[in-house]
């Protein structure tokens, strides 16, 4: 594999439309874009939203080389040999980022994880990975997105901003669709937004409850208790969360009215003081209202394939994320083999980053020891993550330039209709080449 | 003299249009080192929009300029901030076990830049 | 170059297809089949495994288990705590590490299941949507040849169908369906109850005759229709039925109702032994066997095969396209709970269990299913599951032939679990012992012929070289649990439970002819109701790096 064997893309003003694609930017993965790709640039993206757009639009073909060592370009084969040598020398190397790549290549770096002894890790322990342990205190009642479509009539949106985060969410799915029991679309159903912030996701709710910031935990606790008709006190209850007790009372009788309640959950609660309590918290009011009516509730997922990297993880080898193979097997333990601690308390002493950022998003202390160990990036974008990286693979985008699978935020399994060739290597091609090295470099210490 | 608040960092749709158009690009840039606050806070501490401030927290520091949030969308006492690089400067390292390092609900000084 | 010539010599035989019952023969093996041996005496083996003294089986087949697909992938992330303490398969030169417990990943599903000598497993419930998965998954399950049934029992355009007495469509949405899946067979899990279940809280049917509200149908409707559907397009494997009321004392007469349902069409009765229970709703205390009356009707009506579900004490994950199923359990256990609702299609439920030999319940369970084996009197007709991982691991396989074939064991057993049992069940009278002949039938020939697989259970030329050889024990679980080694089509893929070679195995899966003109009615219904776009919905074959039609027909 080299860039030279690559086909060249079409140039020559040609217009070819592309139905059915899907857009990975977010994790709503809506699968209905057509596109009009001309010279190598998407110059239309039917019924994509604002940041759907941006993501079709603004991947053209980039002129940087496809690999970097040590920001001198190389050809790919040197720098799949030093990616290979640096991961296969390691005492404990880490494989991170992974959620926005095709769960084809997300299947590759497992198994690199486990030929070298190393932890894989996804963006997924910076996003919903608390919701992923409440998950495993007391399991979740949830649907795919379509059942909400079809039935559910109480939509409650908690620590999430759909507006500018999953734009589409609303009229593709949760709010705007008109069902199969729900004829009259937005009509017959009632949305409800409780955030700390008075976000622009507020202008689509019926109701917007504002709560203290960091009492996400005690309020969803005082639904479960109105939840099970205990008395509570209100000037306490207000002082907590904010928010009055009639207000939280009128809230648990239209859940128990509702005939197909949803709660869908963001950030706001893995992010904030409590982390998976809150996800928990939630998780088990939902369970609780089963006892009433049908209720489901469901993270909304960032990434276009965060929940295609869960899934690849947890076939794997069992754990969803922050798993270590030194052992000769899997283990899991959030907190001891997830990035941002493997980082921050200088632990790891290579690494590889698929597809994600975090010279932007880490603490300081991960990002100085990520500066100061040989890290391999692959990424379609330069980032400040590629810029610090021994060897830096630029990658054709997935879904745009490459075919594979994508998993929406419920699971569902979506295939990719990319719109024309990039020069650069896949992420899948990039991976395999370092896969068969480093099984033969481990090899080679074993014999 | 400073003051305490507690800052959200989160997700804007400039931002995340901003992933896709380059990291290195002035859209992006502007959109994660600008910090809003609710327009009475600005008021009672004396802020236009602009100004700069600096935000500490346990593990970080850094230099902002505010701008007034839009309407009603921040109560007293709580600023927001587009992801990137300056709120997660502010993160501090530990996960308490948990894998996800405390990234919204931030205690943070703020203290206008003479 | 003349492909190579790999002969099996001296083993002790058993082909039940062929009606060979123990008798030494040389096998011959050519590009992974079984081939006739060669007339010219002079011709000579380039390999040859010397199997004298050792017996030498079909690979078993496992036609009923949870092994891929979105709701096995949920189970295991939601079990850490169990994988912790479960044995740990490592990483060689070769193969990957991996996890166990009652959800092993999938390296290590198909490493286990070669290793026990079983070459072939079908997941049994998995929703049309989420096939593109288990496609993926299954491309990371190495050593076994596998394939899934297609949940269709609660699809709402079947159930539309059925309302606009429309079964020409109807069979034309399953054939379509099935290729578009790239499923093997139809599959009924609860038809009609997990529909009512997404409509109101804690709902259900309650018997065959209950109407399921909006779609105007009910259970009986859907089992004849489909049973129909299937019978036209003359599919290898009809249908396989998850009967209503799993679990419920007194079920028993809804599964008997279900089988006469079937009005003579051939049907599979799946995990029967949780289907056999008399005694009244909600009355533990009056709880016990009604597997001598069902067991009666099978014997009497050779449209109908059935395989056991047996349950072996223990700690295990429950996992079901049964959502009703899903919630009544977690109540029971007061344990974590998963639920998934899929839209038009299915729904999911999953719960930790564990089977207890003090519990009068789990100890009737455990007989019922021992029941079952023994009052079936035709082997081809009753197959050995655990409805993995529901009754217990499919790793319990040997344990349950050591049951059959050794009373003695059995009876010592039965005195270690609940009293009662012997009274409430039949199991205490039943003398029969199984020989290696019969076990070979209910693992591997029977669920073949069954599946209409026929390159698979036997030893015949043309038959797929996937064979496990033993070596005789008293103890049957000993000889069972560790072959000496396992052939997959033609390679020597282990030696004494460990895995050389991980060959990759192949996908089973069925592409019926149907009328292609109800296509654009699906695509109508679809666009208006599904959340994906139909073009996207198919799986192409590109998602099966090895596979093989099996064709429909006879």
């Amino acid at each position: 594999m080299s860039t030279a064997t690559k086909n060249q893309a079409a140039t020559d003003g040609s217009l070819k439309i592309v139905q059915d694609a899907t857009c990975t930017f977010c994790g709503c993965v809506c699968d209905d874009i057509d596109l009009s790709v001309k010279d190598n640039h998407i110059v239309e993206a039917k019924r994509a939203c604002v940041l759907g757009k941006s993501w079709f639009f603004n991947h053209y073909v980039d002129q940087r080389p496809s690999c970097l060592i040590s920001g001198r370009p190389a050809s790919i084969e040197e720098g799949i040999e030093r990616a290979a040598k640096i991961l296969a020398g390691a005492k404990y190397p880490i494989i991170y980022g992974l959620s926005d790549t095709t769960c084809e290549a997300q299947r590759i770096a497992v198994g690199i994880g486990d030929w070298i002894g190393g932890n894989v890790d996804t963006t997924t322990s910076v996003c919903h990975g608390p919701s992923g342990m409440a998950f495993q205190g007391v399991g979740e009642v949830t649907c795919s997105l379509g059942e909400i479509a079809n039935r559910g009539d109480l939509i409650i949106f908690w620590g999430s901003n759909p507006a500018e985060s999953h734009p589409r969410h609303f009229t593709k799915y949760s709010l705007m669709p008109k069902g199969m029991f729900l004829p009259n679309g937005r009509k017959d159903r009632t949305c409800v937004l409780v955030d700390v912030r008075k976000t622009k996701s507020a202008k689509a709710a019926d109701i917007f409850l504002q709560i203290k910031p960091r009492k996400d935990f005690e309020a969803l606790w005082i639904l479960r208790a109105l939840a099970q008709n205990l008395s509570l006190d209100p000037a306490e209850v207000e002082d907590e969360t904010g928010v009055p007790l009639s207000a939280w009372q009128d809230l648990m009788g239209r859940m128990k009215q509702a005939k197909f309640g949803v709660l869908l959950f963001g950030m706001g609660l893995t992010m904030t003081r409590g982390k998976h309590l809150n996800s928990e918290a939630l998780l088990a009011l939902v369970r609780d209202m089963n006892a009433y009516t049908r209720f489901v509730a469901k993270p909304m997922r960032g990434h276009g394939n965060v929940t295609g990297a869960d899934n690849v993880v947890s076939w794997q080898t069992g754990y969803p994320f922050g798993v270590n193979m030194s052992r000769g097997y899997p283990r899991f333990n959030p907190g001891e083999y997830t990035t941002a601690d493997t980082l921050a308390r200088r632990e790891a002493d290579a690494a590889m980053i698929i597809a994600s950022d975090p010279m932007s998003n880490f603490s300081q202390a991960a990002r100085e020891r990520l500066l100061a160990i040989p890290y391999i990036s692959l990424d379609p974008k330069e980032t400040p993550t590629t810029r610090g990286a021994t060897v830096a693979f630029t990658t054709a985008t997935y879904g745009i330039n490459t075919a594979g699978t994508v998993y929406r935020m419920d699971d569902v399994p979506i295939p990719l209709r990319p719109a024309f060739d990039s020069p650069h290597p896949s992420d899948f091609e990039i991976l395999s080449g370092i896969e068969r090295r480093v099984k033969a470099l481990k090899a080679a210490v074993r014999l | 003299m400073s003051e305490l608040f507690v800052l959200i960092p989160g997700r804007t749709s400039k931002q995340g249009c901003g992933i896709s158009e380059g990291k290195f690009t002035d859209a992006y840039q502007s959109e994660t080192t600008i910090l809003q606050i609710c327009p009475k806070d600005m008021q009672r501490l004396g802020l236009n929009e602009g100004d700069r401030v600096r935000l500490s927290s346990e593990t970080g520091q850094v230099e902002v300029a505010v701008t007034a949030a839009k309407g009603d969308e921040l109560p007293p006492g709580v600023l927001f901030i587009a992801y990137g690089d300056l709120s997660s400067r502010l993160m501090g390292g530990d996960t308490h076990g948990s894998g996800m390092p405390t990234s919204k609900g931030l205690d943070v000084a703020l203290e206008k830049i003479a | 170059m003349p492909s190579s010539r790999f002969k099996i010599s001296g083993g002790t035989l058993y082909d039940p297809v062929h009606g060979i019952d123990g008798q030494v023969r040389d096998l011959w093996i050519q590009d992974g089949k079984i081939v006739a041996a060669p007339t010219d005496p002079q011709v000579r083996a380039d390999k040859t495994l010397d199997a004298a003294g050792m017996v030498v089986m079909p690979g078993g087949i496992d036609m009923h288990c949870h092994i891929a697909g979105p709701k096995v992938n949920v189970a295991r992330k939601m079990r850490p705590e169990e994988k912790r303490l479960a044995p740990k398969v490592l990483r060689t030169a070769t193969t990957h590490g991996g996890t166990m417990g009652s959800v092993p990943s999938t390296f290590a599903t198909g490493y286990k299941y070669a290793g026990m000598g079983y070459t072939t497993a079908f997941d049994a419930a998995i929703p049309p949507l989420a096939a593109r998965h288990v496609h993926e998954e299954f491309d990371d399950t190495p050593c076994i040849d596998k394939g899934f049934y297609v949940l269709v029992g609660n699809n709402h355009y079947i159930m539309r169908a059925i309302q606009e007495q429309e079964p020409e469509r109807l069979k034309a949405f399953l054939g379509w369906l099935l290729s578009s899946a790239k499923g093997y067979a139809p599959k009924m899990v609860n038809p009609g109850g997990v529909e009512v279940w997404k409509q109101r809280q804690g709902g259900n049917v309650s018997n065959l005759d209950s109407v399921v509200e909006h779609f105007n149908v009910t259970p009986r409707q859907i089992i004849r229709s489909v049973a129909q559907a299937a019978e036209e397009l003359k599919l290898p494997h009809r249908v396989h039925i998850h009967a209503n009321n799993l679990g419920l004392p007194g079920n028993w007469t809804t599964t008997l109702e279900t089988m006469q349902a079937l009005e003579g069409h051939g049907g599979h009765l799946t995990h029967i032994q949780f289907h056999s229970y008399g005694g009244g709703a909600g009355d533990e205390d009056t709880f016990n066997s009604k597997a001598v009356q069902l067991a009666e009707y099978v014997n009497s009506h050779p449209n109908i095969t059935i395989d056991v579900g047996q349950v072996m004490f223990g700690h295990t994950t429950s996992m079901t396209g049964d959502g009703p199923l899903g919630y009544y359990l977690s109540n029971i256990y007061k344990s974590k709970w998963f639920s998934s609702d899929t839209e038009m299609e299915a729904g999911c439920g999953i719960a930790p269990i564990e089977y207890k030999n003090k519990s009068l319940i789990h100890s009737l369970q455990w007989a019922i299913g021992l029941e079952w084996y023994l009052l079936v009197e035709d082997p081809w007709r009753v197959v050995m599951s655990t409805d993995h991982p529901n009754g217990g691991s499919f790793l319990a396989y040997p344990q349950i032939v050591r049951l059959l074939m050794d009373r003695t064991w059995r009876n010592d057993v039965l005195k270690t679990v609940s009293p009662l049992v012997r009274k409430r069940s039949a199991l205490a009278n039943l003398d029969r012992e199984y020989s290696l002949y019969e076990i070979c039938i209910i693992t591997r020939s029977g669920p073949a012929r069954i599946l209409g697989l026929k390159n698979k259970g036997h030893l015949g030329p043309g038959a797929d070289a996937d064979i496990t050889i033993y070596t005789p024990h008293d103890n049957k679980e000993t000889m069972f649990e560790l072959p000496r080694y396992v052939i997959k089509s033609g390679e020597v893929i282990v030696e004494l439970g460990e895995v050389r070679d991980p060959v990759r195995g192949k996908t089973l899966h069925v592409a019926p002819d149907y009328d292609h003109g109800v296509e654009a009615d699906i695509a109508q219904w679809f666009e208006k109701y599904y959340s994906i776009r139909f073009r996207n919905y198919p799986v192409t074959e590109d998602y099966m790096r090895q596979h093989e039609t099996i064709a429909c027909g006879g």
